[in-house]
């Protein structure tokens, strides 16, 4: 609760401080500060959940639990990480510069949201509190046609997916015994459901699969990524498709986890598509931060392994919060870098190790996490979504075929390696703007994080299992 | 604690490499690095087996039952054993040869030599396969920036080949540990399953594990990556990657795969051998039709492989000794070849068979030493080759685990007599013959090159000769793994 509050107000005040204060460095600073103390409001809420900050009764439309609270925080770090990095260059994309930090606040309000609903409607209200703020994020770059156009295509199809949510709800609450919303009252009893029930539990993920954009409801994605400011796609990528992820596997695991015979082979079937459209575009993509997009879609393919093997709920959640945590920072990281050069093709990363060795190192192990090599927190990410299904003992074709993809995966991420490590760069021009030492120093740690993380990832998936309430 | 400091030291040194300001002391830093961790291999020899130094166990993922656990049996001692004397004969061949960025390089070589390392004395399956991707990485950067023109697709075919293939054992190692009763990576739970997994189960499973370790070999048809990126590494790489890292796959092959999965190892054992024989009398007969001296060498390297991974099918304790022993022999001859390859290409500027001609008359020393490694590659009595081949033909004619293991001897064999044919072919063209005008420029070779064949060629007489020590170090592990494979439905 503390999280939800809290981010909402701290965008009101952002907005406000819009007006007042003209300096833009010290909204900057007002709105990394507004990061960090959420991550307090959010951790302190997880250790004391007797005392809240905020005392407002949710009558069971919100139920606060360890998972949730963790993704939270796990997704305002990464936010933090992710002001550190870029928050200059958000001031790049225009004039408004505290509408756009009071709307990620907002976005960061709907992430709450949907970690903790117990209620249909709150994970709507969720979804489109996340939704909105980014409809506008994405055309931002007012001037550029690109931007406006990536801006009407996710709006129209965030509207149309929006709809089947609703009617999926819809569905679920005539299914229901005696009309209800709550997540236990769904599930609750239907050995033999209705076909109402199986409609509704099957356009509920439908409409989720395409938040997390998951084939064959992906087609925004790349339009998107790649239309909207650099900046904006690195926290669409991350932080958003994560929250996503969480309301997909809270309602799965929560309500319609006894019927997992029902439904599991179309999961099974979207993961496939999402694997092999995600990873096989990617490999054809000249443009570096066109492939992140299809990279996203394909490590979605991946993170969908966590609601097939929702019944070894341990397994599925740490490996969630390990894949979300391990992919958001590579990501950021990688955006991060992307966003400060001039070229964003491949060729414009040739021959970056002689001039920026460092820059170069750190997008490597950033590189060598998304596909999974061991010694990177991605690795043991894919373990855990691969052990998630073997537990399962059913579709190992799904496994075989993620492997596969996996292998794919190396082609291109490999590529950037190398481009930058064996490739000679065309010519002198600068390839960055503003390189501080702090921006490095910050690469750096991430990349010590994501090493960390692939060697002892038991750091974070302990702390899952912490407490229970 | 002898088995993590193999793994820390060149870990370790190869950061602090890294860290160094100028090339030159990075070299020495290197050798000197090199040469600490053989001495310490020749300390562990001198222990007792049974000695609590060769042994470690830490916690380190306790939720995944799975353990930072090292030790040393025979089979590995001898393997660490290689990997300790390759890394100095290499720093040490290749001493003259000035490296771009060459701080760069020693620290990736000391890197992949912790990741080798690692590989041979893991008893852990997530550690085992830790280290086996641990080491192809150093490897891979290794080749595609210091490597030749045609590095960057060949050294990617290489790396794309080895990841599908460990991925492949990933899902091998996961599905027998969700098999295990204490749910556990560690070597011996994976034992105790040998009895509790069906035979179909076993069939199955054989598959990612073999294709995973007869890609590293490279076993035949899996072996396509191998010839381009031999030719394309930079050949102190090469040297690691023959003289070392195709062992990992007979090592996986001998500690992973046989005595876990007796079943599958007893069911598909001739269609593996099949492939070997296949691709030792294929890779025999491309090597006698090469004009380059490094796909020579190359192809020479896969029929070995062939021959060793055909007697660990066989099954038999002369034939999986042997192999052992081999192993080690292989290995240093193989980096004797390319010691004297590299110092033609460097001196000369070709490696075309036919460019050259006539170089002992003007390099009578280098003459003598290759003719004496070049023979113990053809396994001649005396050199250390002939103990290890002989041993392992034996094993292969008295297998019993084949029916056609006259046909195995048979065709080996042939494959045998091929390896004469190029290895002296090779011999007669580049050091016999008249001196054309470019190889009147040749020099003989320095105290650098000359201390390492030296070396080799002493090991290759020492274990020729006398090699009951080296088969007793082997002997413990060569009964452990015909026990556990001792089981037949």
């Amino acid at each position: 609760m503390n999280a939800i509050i809290f981010s909402a107000l701290w965008g009101v005040i952002l907005m406000l401080a819009g007006v007042f204060i003209k300096n833009k460095t010290s909204i900057r600073y007002l709105a990394i500060i507004g990061a960090a103390l959420l991550i307090l409001a959010d951790v302190f809420e997880l250790y004391h959940p007797e005392t809240p900050i905020f005392h407002i009764d949710a009558r069971n439309m919100l139920s606060f639990n360890v998972f949730g609270l963790e993704m939270n925080a796990i997704a305002f770090i990464s936010t933090l990480l992710y002001f550190l990095l870029s928050s200059k260059d958000i001031e790049k994309v225009g004039s408004n510069v505290a509408e756009y930090f009071a709307l990620i606040f907002f976005v960061l309000c709907g992430v709450a949201i949907v970690t903790s609903y117990s209620n249909l409607l709150m994970l709507f209200l969720g979804i489109e509190i996340l939704s909105i703020p980014l409809f506008i994020l994405t055309g931002s770059s007012k001037k550029n046609l690109k931007s406006n156009e990536a801006s009407l295509k996710y709006f129209l199809m965030g509207a149309f997916s929006t709809g089947i949510l609703l009617l999926g709800i819809a569905f679920l609450y005539g299914a229901s015994k005696n009309g209800s919303f709550l997540i236990e009252d769904i599930g609750a009893g239907k050995n033999t459901p209705s076909p109402l029930m199986i409609t509704g539990i099957l356009l509920l993920a439908f409409s989720l699969s395409f938040k997390v954009s998951a084939a064959p409801f992906h087609f925004w994605t790349p339009d998107v990524y790649d239309g909207s400011p650099t900046v904006f796609t690195s926290f669409m990528a991350t932080v958003v498709k994560g929250a996503a992820f969480v309301a997909f596997i809270r309602i799965f695991s929560n309500a319609f986890g006894d019927l997992q015979s029902k439904w599991e082979l179309i999961i099974a079937i979207i993961t496939a598509s999402t694997l092999i459209i995600g990873n096989v575009t990617a490999v054809f993509q000249q443009s570096v931060k066109r492939m992140l997009a299809y990279s996203s879609i394909a490590q979605v393919g991946f993170m969908l392994f966590s609601i097939l093997g929702l019944k070894f709920i341990n397994t599925a959640q740490e490996g969630i919060a390990l894949y979300i945590t391990a992919y958001s920072l590579a990501t950021v990281g990688l955006f991060a870098v992307l966003t400060k050069m001039n070229d964003h093709s491949l060729e414009g990363f040739n021959g970056l190790a002689k001039k920026q060795p460092l820059i170069a190192a750190t997008s490597t192990v950033f590189l060598l996490s998304l596909a999974g090599i061991p010694l990177t927190a991605g690795f043991f990410a894919k373990y855990y979504m691969i052990s998630a299904v073997m537990q399962l003992g059913k579709f190992y074709w799904l496994i075989i075929l993620s492997l596969v993809c996996a292998a794919i995966s190396v082609y291109y991420y490999f590529r950037i390696i190398q481009a930058m490590y064996f490739k000679e760069g065309a010519g002198t021009e600068v390839q960055f703007s503003e390189l501080s030492p702090t921006f490095e120093a910050l690469l750096v740690l991430v990349s010590a994080a994501i090493i960390v993380l692939g060697i002892k990832p038991d750091l974070l998936t302990n702390w899952l299992n912490l407490i229970y309430f | 604690m002898i088995p993590v400091l193999f793994i820390t030291i060149p870990l370790i040194g190869g950061l602090l490499s890294y860290l160094l300001k100028s090339s030159g002391s990075a070299k020495n830093f290197s050798l000197l690095v090199s040469i600490l961790i053989l001495i310490l291999a020749l300390y562990g020899l001198s222990l007792d087996k049974d000695s609590s130094a060769l042994k470690f166990n830490a916690e380190w993922l306790p939720a995944l039952g799975s353990s930072f656990a090292v030790s040393l049996d025979g089979m590995s001692r001898i393997l660490t054993l290689l990997t300790a004397i390759s890394f100095p004969l290499i720093f040490i061949s290749t001493y003259h040869k000035d490296y771009p960025h060459a701080k760069n390089f020693y620290a990736l070589m000391l890197l992949s030599q912790a990741g080798l390392m690692g590989v041979f004395v893991a008893t852990d399956a997530l550690l085992f396969y830790f280290f086996w991707e641990l080491a192809l990485i150093p490897v891979y950067f290794l080749s595609s920036i210091w490597g030749g023109e045609k590095r960057i697709q060949a050294t990617f075919k290489f790396f794309v080949y080895t990841f599908l293939g460990s991925l492949l054992m990933l899902i091998g190692i996961l599905y027998l540990y969700y098999h295990t009763p204490d749910r556990s990576f560690a070597l011996e739970s994976f034992y105790k399953l040998r009895n509790t997994i069906g035979p179909k189960e076993q069939s199955w499973l054989f598959w990612p594990f073999f294709i995973a370790f007869a890609i590293k070999m490279p076993i035949f048809p899996f072996h396509t990556w191998q010839p381009d990126t031999y030719e394309q590494s930079p050949t102190a790489v090469t040297m690691v990657l023959s003289g070392v890292m195709v062992k990992m796959g007979i090592f996986g092959l001998m500690r992973w795969l046989a005595p876990v999965l007796p079943g599958g190892t007893w069911l598909w054992g001739d269609t593996a051998s099949g492939l070997c024989i296949a691709g030792m009398i294929y890779a025999s007969l491309i090597a006698i039709q090469q004009d380059d001296l490094k796909r020579m060498v190359a192809y020479s390297t896969i029929a070995h492989m062939g021959l060793m991974c055909l007697a660990v099918f066989a099954t038999t304790a002369t034939g999986m000794q042997g192999v052992m022993i081999q192993l080690f022999n292989h290995g240093i001859n193989i980096i004797a070849l390319w010691i004297v390859v590299e110092l033609i290409e460097r001196q000369l500027g070709t490696r075309k068979i036919s460019e050259l001609g006539g170089l002992a008359q003007k390099a009578p020393g280098l003459a003598i030493l290759l003719v004496v490694v070049a023979l113990a590659n053809i396994a001649l009595p005396l050199t250390n080759a002939f103990v290890g081949e002989f041993l392992m033909f034996s094993g292969i004619y008295t297998s019993t685990a084949t029916t056609y293991n006259v046909v195995f001897t048979v065709t080996a064999g042939i494959s045998i007599i091929l390896s004469a044919v190029y290895m002296l072919n090779m011999i007669q063209k580049v050091f016999f013959g008249n001196t054309n005008a470019l190889t009147v420029q040749a020099k003989d070779i320095k105290w650098n090159e000359k201390l390492a064949l030296i070396s080799i060629i002493i090991l290759i007489l020492l274990v020729g000769i006398y090699p009951k020590p080296a088969l007793d170090m082997t002997k413990g592990s060569v009964d452990l793994i015909l026990a556990k494979m001792n089981l037949k439905y």
